[in-house]
């Protein structure tokens, strides 16, 4: 019997991790449909820049309730898979409690388990009130409508399931070593269970207690991997991501903006007084490239670290919340720029699965289909946003990538727009003036 | 007191044979636009008061071409960078200094890898370190009682984490500064990044710079103190839009400077 229940245990893990495994397969997949950029720089820079920002996060206590809280739920995540580390030596190999014998070292373990799991349980019923309770307006926003709403609800149901599981298998452990079962050694210290969930069951008989105590234990390693492999379906990535997301961030000072090297080439060309104009294209290898296009109209043409970007989101909305268009109601929301671009690239994703590993022309876009002009050209380029977003992410990057499709491509910039760069093309300013008046103002 | 302004450009030195210490980069709406030239001639009156040797470019200087990056025209954009920079380089130009934070984000962190290598400093980080050298004297204490607010220019603190320097030389000032509630980081834009200066804004509630301009009224100031020419026009019109423009006075820290030193 036991037997059995130990490969069942191996056949779950099995499935879970593997599952799981695919879908981080196709992730990558889809976020290496992106451009290339050079990210290899600046080693540790970047490692010091993932510690202080993901695995420090000093961003989130910029709004110190949420972030808080989100460090309570972080370090409580954290600690307790040491725990998930006995559960799966023990589901494996049939023990019980195998670091037991750490003794002392082991009761502070649990017990602090206990204690984190308690905070987790108080910060995700406050969360829950944020979300859905209080008023607050940045989980209000239209983007937040249906599957992100349920989608944050649904994370913190899994965890508090999880963490009362957790609470009940210890619970019902403690009564039945209190009892002096067989198998369950005395071990471990209740601080929360002993009081929380104890008196709930402390009058059952043994048997009951062991269904309870191994139905608690499967549900919560069950748990665990159904947890596990709803991640990427959902905004909970970033727990993951969130890591190689700020290593892999820009690191230049947010006002800097890349140039363009197919533009530069251009360029160099245009100002090269040697180049023939009327000289047809060289029939060289590099010609046999398709022609590149200028800035982006689909998730293809942004760059990996901006789809990664996408991937990390968790959909907090501090970008839109600090955002000037979108807080004077405008329909621009960095957040649902970073959300329409998962939303596409999954769509894209799911087009190449279909058709063996090759993507079909859907006649849909990221532009147009998903983000419109309006939002794109109510951006300040303030980076307000980039500031905000505690997992290093650019919806700025994106917006200005489309804005130069937008302009280089399709020339559909606004009309006053056109105005101003026919200005700077032929007299050197924004305005209509004239070059030769430019210093008349010394003597004004 | 215009006629007293020394300017040299770039052309008058090399013909000089003499290399000016730093090139000051007027910028287009220094150059043309009726308010911000009033920023630019402040400044000026700040460098000959300190005999800074520098010049202009004048009739060489062209758009820094970031307007239109920032509306997507990587091509004029480049055009522009690559035409300033063969005159700055043709000039050897080490050093230079703006008004506006615009241009300074653009020549520091956009020309050079285009070919445009320089040192480029906004205005208050050369004032902050003219007034540290000892070079401008703080005798008179004419806004000794008043009450300034800044409003950080995003390309100058979000940007490039400039917050220090304003507040530095408006402190020298020994006016009473005070801080928005959104300031430094979280201070909002004034609504003209972005070529928004340029365009009518898309459909809202309200317009960026009268939702910023009722940030700096909170605070009740005499002065609400602008370090960038763009900014500097929209509070300016959010604070006629709220009709206090007879109690609150919307000045760049040049301007500032120059009142409180008299000169």
């Amino acid at each position: 019997m036991q037997y059995i229940l130990n490969v069942i245990f191996a056949i779950l893990l099995l499935v879970g991790i593997g599952y799981f495994a695919s879908n981080v397969r196709k992730l990558i997949r889809n976020i290496k449909l992106g451009i290339n950029v050079d990210r290899s720089d600046n080693k540790s820079l970047r490692f010091k820049h993932m510690a202080k920002i993901a695995l420090g996060q000093t961003k989130m206590v910029r709004r110190p309730i949420a972030g808080f809280l989100h460090i309570i739920v972080y370090i409580g995540f954290i600690i307790i898979n040491i725990e998930v580390l006995e559960i799966i030596i023990d589901g494996l190999f049939g023990t019980h409690r195998i670091f037991a014998p750490l003794g002392s070292i082991y009761n502070y373990l649990i017990g602090s388990f206990e204690i984190l799991a308690f905070l987790v349980i108080i910060a995700i019923v406050a969360f829950w009130l944020r979300r859905n309770a209080i008023k607050i307006k940045r989980f209000l926003s239209a983007e937040m409508k249906g599957w992100p709403k349920s989608d944050g609800n649904i994370i913190l149901y899994f965890e508090i399931v999880l963490m009362f599981l957790f609470l009940t298998m210890n619970a019902a452990d403690y009564q039945l070593q209190l009892l002096g079962a067989n198998h369950y050694v005395k071990a471990g210290a209740f601080p929360i269970s002993s009081w929380l969930i104890l008196p709930f069951i402390d009058n059952l008989s043994e048997t009951t207690l062991i269904i309870i105590e191994r139905g608690a234990w499967w549900l919560h390693i069950i748990g665990i991997l159904i947890f596990l492999n709803y991640l990427y379906f959902s905004k909970h990535l970033h727990i993951l991501l969130a890591f190689p997301n700020t290593y892999f961030a820009n690191l230049k000072p947010t006002g800097a903006l890349n140039n363009l090297e197919a533009v530069t080439k251009e360029v160099k060309l245009m100002m090269d007084p040697e180049a023939d104009p009327f000289a047809t294209p060289v029939d060289d290898a590099e010609s046999n490239e398709t022609p590149v296009k200028f800035g982006a109209s689909d998730v293809q043409d942004l760059n990996w670290v901006q789809l990664l970007n996408a991937y990390t989101c968790t959909e907090c909305g501090r970008c839109t919340s600090a955002c000037p268009a979108n807080l004077t109601g405008k329909k621009l929301s960095p957040r649902k720029i970073m959300m329409d671009t998962r939303d596409r690239l999954e769509e894209v994703g799911k087009n190449i699965d279909a058709n063996k590993g090759e993507f079909k022309e859907d006649g849909k876009q990221l532009l147009g289909d998903y983000i419109t002009p309006e939002e794109l050209w109510a951006c300040t380029t303030c980076n307000a946003c980039v500031e905000e977003c505690p997992v290093s992410i650019s919806p700025l990057s994106i917006i200005i990538d489309m804005r130069r499709y937008l302009v280089m491509e399709q020339s559909a910039a606004p009309t006053e727009l056109n105005n101003m760069m026919s200005n700077i093309e032929n007299n050197g300013a924004p305005w209509p003036y004239n070059q030769m008046d430019r210093l008349n103002w010394k003597d004004e | 007191m215009s006629e007293e302004l020394k300017v040299p450009t770039m052309a008058d030195c090399m013909a000089a044979g003499k290399q000016p210490e730093v090139l000051f980069w007027v910028g287009s709406a220094g150059s043309y636009d009726d308010r911000a030239k009033k920023i630019t001639k402040a400044f000026v009156k700040i460098l000959n008061k300190a005999n800074v040797d520098f010049a202009v470019l004048g009739t060489e200087e062209s758009s820094t071409g970031d307007i239109a990056k920032r509306a997507g025209n990587e091509f004029l954009f480049q055009m522009q960078a690559v035409m300033n920079i063969e005159i700055l380089n043709a000039y050897e130009v080490k050093k230079i200094v703006t008004c506006d934070p615009h241009s300074f984000n653009c020549l520091k962190n956009e020309y050079p890898s285009l070919g445009g290598e320089y040192e480029v400093v906004h205005h208050t980080q050369f004032i902050e370190n003219l007034i540290q050298l000892g070079r401008l004297n703080f005798e008179g204490e004419t806004l000794k009682d008043k009450r300034i607010t800044f409003h950080d220019p995003c390309y100058l603190g979000r940007s490039n984490n400039e917050y220090s320097a304003p507040r530095n030389v408006l402190g020298a000032t020994k006016a009473n500064i005070v801080e928005m509630k959104r300031h430094k980081q979280t201070a909002l834009c004034c609504g003209a990044g972005g070529a928004q200066m340029f365009k009518e804004p898309e459909k809202g509630n309200v317009d960026i710079n009268i939702l910023r301009t009722e940030d700096a009224l909170e605070t009740k100031p005499n002065i609400i103190a602008t370090g960038c020419p763009y900014c500097n026009t929209m509070i300016t019109d959010g604070v006629k839009f709220k009709e206090k423009e007879a109690e609150v006075s919307v000045l760049d820290i040049a301007e500032i400077i120059v009142k409180s030193m008299n000169l």
